[in-house]
């Protein structure tokens, strides 16, 4: 028998504490999945009906929510998220060869994880870094002017 | 921001910034002037002055479109109904390919936006303002979080602000990832909760806004202009521009050049003096084929258009949109099929689904590019490309996600033709004669 699903107290506070900057609950729907994914890493089935009983709204909605942002994730993922500017400044300077020797090093294709789960690789838009491209984001830290060199190294200090 | 002189009457965006690039917090920013125009405004100037101050200033929405400020905020203060509950938000998600500028604004100077921000709520008779901030801008999150902070402990924001009647909450709102939450009305639907898609126009917000209540929407550069326009006036304003649109802009050229970065220069400022001046021109072997002037959903220009004043009305004659400002130069060996294969992937993949023509059409457009870049191109490519120029064009979808898309195509088009029927197939240049049968689907 499996255990059934509870958000945290910590995630049920976090989520409460937004509601009063909104007229209604449906407007925390975004904020909430990013809250649950912070500390999974994911946001799955039960996950959403948790979030959809505390908001009070059907959870198909914030399961259309869920699966509309491109930073919320419906399945697992690695410890560390690299996400890749491919947009058309990033183009001009070579984010292609950074793609290729991310996913030469890491033995992986864009949308996939290690399979010590330690990097997701994905694409992501314009990261307003143009005057410093080719630029990536890892977790919550940007680094600009890469070169397919720099990329072994960089890696190597996240666990 | 690189290092020129930038004094307070020529620079009024940027003269604060420091040259180590940290954040100027809110004692350095009262230092130097911050929050005057604020004190000013409370004290002397009733609200409704305030918008025909706006109003008389010129000032354009800096997001790209260009619409007036003042007129925007006229058209809150028409609708009479629910005074007591209106919205102001910022629109600070920047996912525009190309464009770097309110990161700028927001990451190094948080205070100016806010005061900005504050301006307009007490203009605007609104309580509560919210800024939607792009999910992936953690480091401006974390800005704009202890800013606002400061604002409320030092009574700018929050009840009774400078001991006046005036009420007005901040909210900091994140986003989740999506290019189309740039929208004005897509971006009130994702601050609802929902899916961001946009809705018809009219009503326009300032009449059926956030949670339908009156919302007026404006981006981070625009705010930012307000307090200095109350500091110095409209006349200082106006005269700071070259070109009939007032003011300076955050401009900007990327791409192949030397020194790519970002300058705020007066309106009518050629593209030729911020190449050649300010980002020390194209790297060395390399010449300039083409540019756009102001993010990827902008047309094409080539060198012919270098001395082209950068403004609204003078980009807009020579056949494409000033946009963001943020020029990009493409250089000689670049191939544009790969380049427009580049540029239409993210707006297909950014289409919010919403509408067939844009839902269906930016995958096709990919699609042909793709071929054509492979040299696998079918003879009715380029037609077929045209046609879905037109058939995404303005008026046809809705919103103005897909004609922005197909700008940048129609321009490669005119002025690259050659490059797009080098994809072509030669196997397939000579498919009439292949045809067989009276009947085309007589086999």
């Amino acid at each position: 028998m499996s255990l059934k699903f509870q958000l945290t107290n910590e995630e049920i506070n976090e989520i409460e504490k937004h509601k009063k900057y909104y007229e209604n609950f449906r407007a925390v729907s975004i904020e909430a999945l990013k809250i649950v994914q912070k500390k999974r890493g994911w946001v799955s089935d039960q996950a959403i009906n948790a979030i959809a009983e505390i908001l009070q709204i059907n959870s198909i909605e914030v399961e259309g929510v869920a699966t509309f942002y491109s930073q919320i994730f419906r399945q697992p993922v690695g410890r560390n998220i690299i996400r890749y500017c491919d947009s058309v400044v990033c183009f001009l300077t070579g984010y292609i060869n950074i793609q290729i020797a991310l996913q030469d090093h890491l033995k992986i294709k864009k949308g996939q994880t290690t399979k010590d789960n330690r990097f997701t690789l994905l694409p992501v838009c314009c990261l307003g870094n143009c005057d410093k491209s080719p630029t990536i984001m890892i977790n919550e830290d940007t680094y600009s002017f890469l070169t397919p060199e720099s990329i072994p190294c960089l890696l190597e200090s996240y666990k | 921001m690189n290092k020129f002189l930038r004094i307070q009457e020529t620079h009024p965006l940027t003269w604060r910034l420091r040259d180590d690039q940290k954040t100027v917090w809110i004692k350095e920013y009262s230092e130097k002037y911050g929050y005057q125009a604020l004190r000013k405004a409370i004290k002397e100037i009733i609200p409704e002055n305030i918008v025909n101050i706006i109003k008389d200033s010129g000032l354009k929405g800096r997001g790209g479109a260009g619409f007036p400020t003042g007129l925007k905020w006229s058209l809150m203060l028409k609708n009479k109904m629910s005074l007591d509950c209106r919205y102001l938000v910022c629109n600070a998600d920047e996912m525009e390919p190309g464009t770097y500028k309110d990161r700028l604004l927001i990451e190094k100077i948080p205070h100016q936006l806010i005061e900005g921000m504050i301006l307009a709520a007490y203009a605007l008779n609104v309580s509560r303002g919210y800024i939607f901030l792009r999910g992936e801008y953690v480091q401006a999150e974390h800005v704009l979080k202890k800013s606002i902070e400061e604002a409320i402990n030092f009574g700018y924001l929050g009840s009774n602000i400078l001991g006046s009647h005036f009420n007005f909450e901040l909210v900091l709102h994140t986003g989740a990832g999506r290019y189309i939450c740039g929208e004005e009305t897509a971006l009130l639907n994702s601050l609802e909760g929902r899916r961001a898609n946009p809705r018809s126009k009219p009503p326009f917000p300032a009449v059926f806004g956030l949670w339908g209540k009156p919302t007026c929407v404006n981006n981070v550069e625009t705010l930012s202009n307000v307090p200095c326009i109350i500091l110095h006036g409209v006349d200082w304003y106006k005269n700071l521009s070259k070109s009939s649109d007032c003011g300076t802009k955050l401009m900007g050229f990327s791409g192949k050049v030397k020194n790519p970065g970002v300058w705020e220069l007066p309106f009518g400022t050629t593209a030729r003096e911020i190449l050649e001046d300010y980002a020390h021109g194209m790297l060395p072997g390399s010449f300039l084929k083409a540019w756009q002037p102001g993010g990827a959903g902008t047309d094409f220009l080539t060198e012919a258009h270098l001395d082209v004043p950068m403004d609204f009305i003078h980009i807009s004659k020579v056949g494409s949109r000033l946009g963001t400002a943020l020029a990009m130069a493409v250089d000689d060996k670049t191939n544009m099929v790969s380049l427009l294969y580049n540029i239409e992937k993210f707006f297909s993949r950014e289409s919010c689904g919403l509408c067939t023509p844009c839902r269906d059409g930016l995958p096709w457009i990919v699609k042909i590019l793709k071929n054509l870049e492979q040299r696998k191109g079918h003879k009715n490519d380029i037609h077929t490309l045209e046609r879905l120029c037109i058939n995404l064009g303005p008026g046809k979808t809705f919103c103005a996600h897909a004609p922005g898309a197909i700008e940048p195509l129609q321009s490669a088009l005119k002025y690259f033709r050659c490059e797009f029927e080098d994809g072509i197939s030669i196997k397939t240049k000579d498919i009439n004669q292949q045809i067989v049968g009276i009947q085309s689907n007589l086999s």
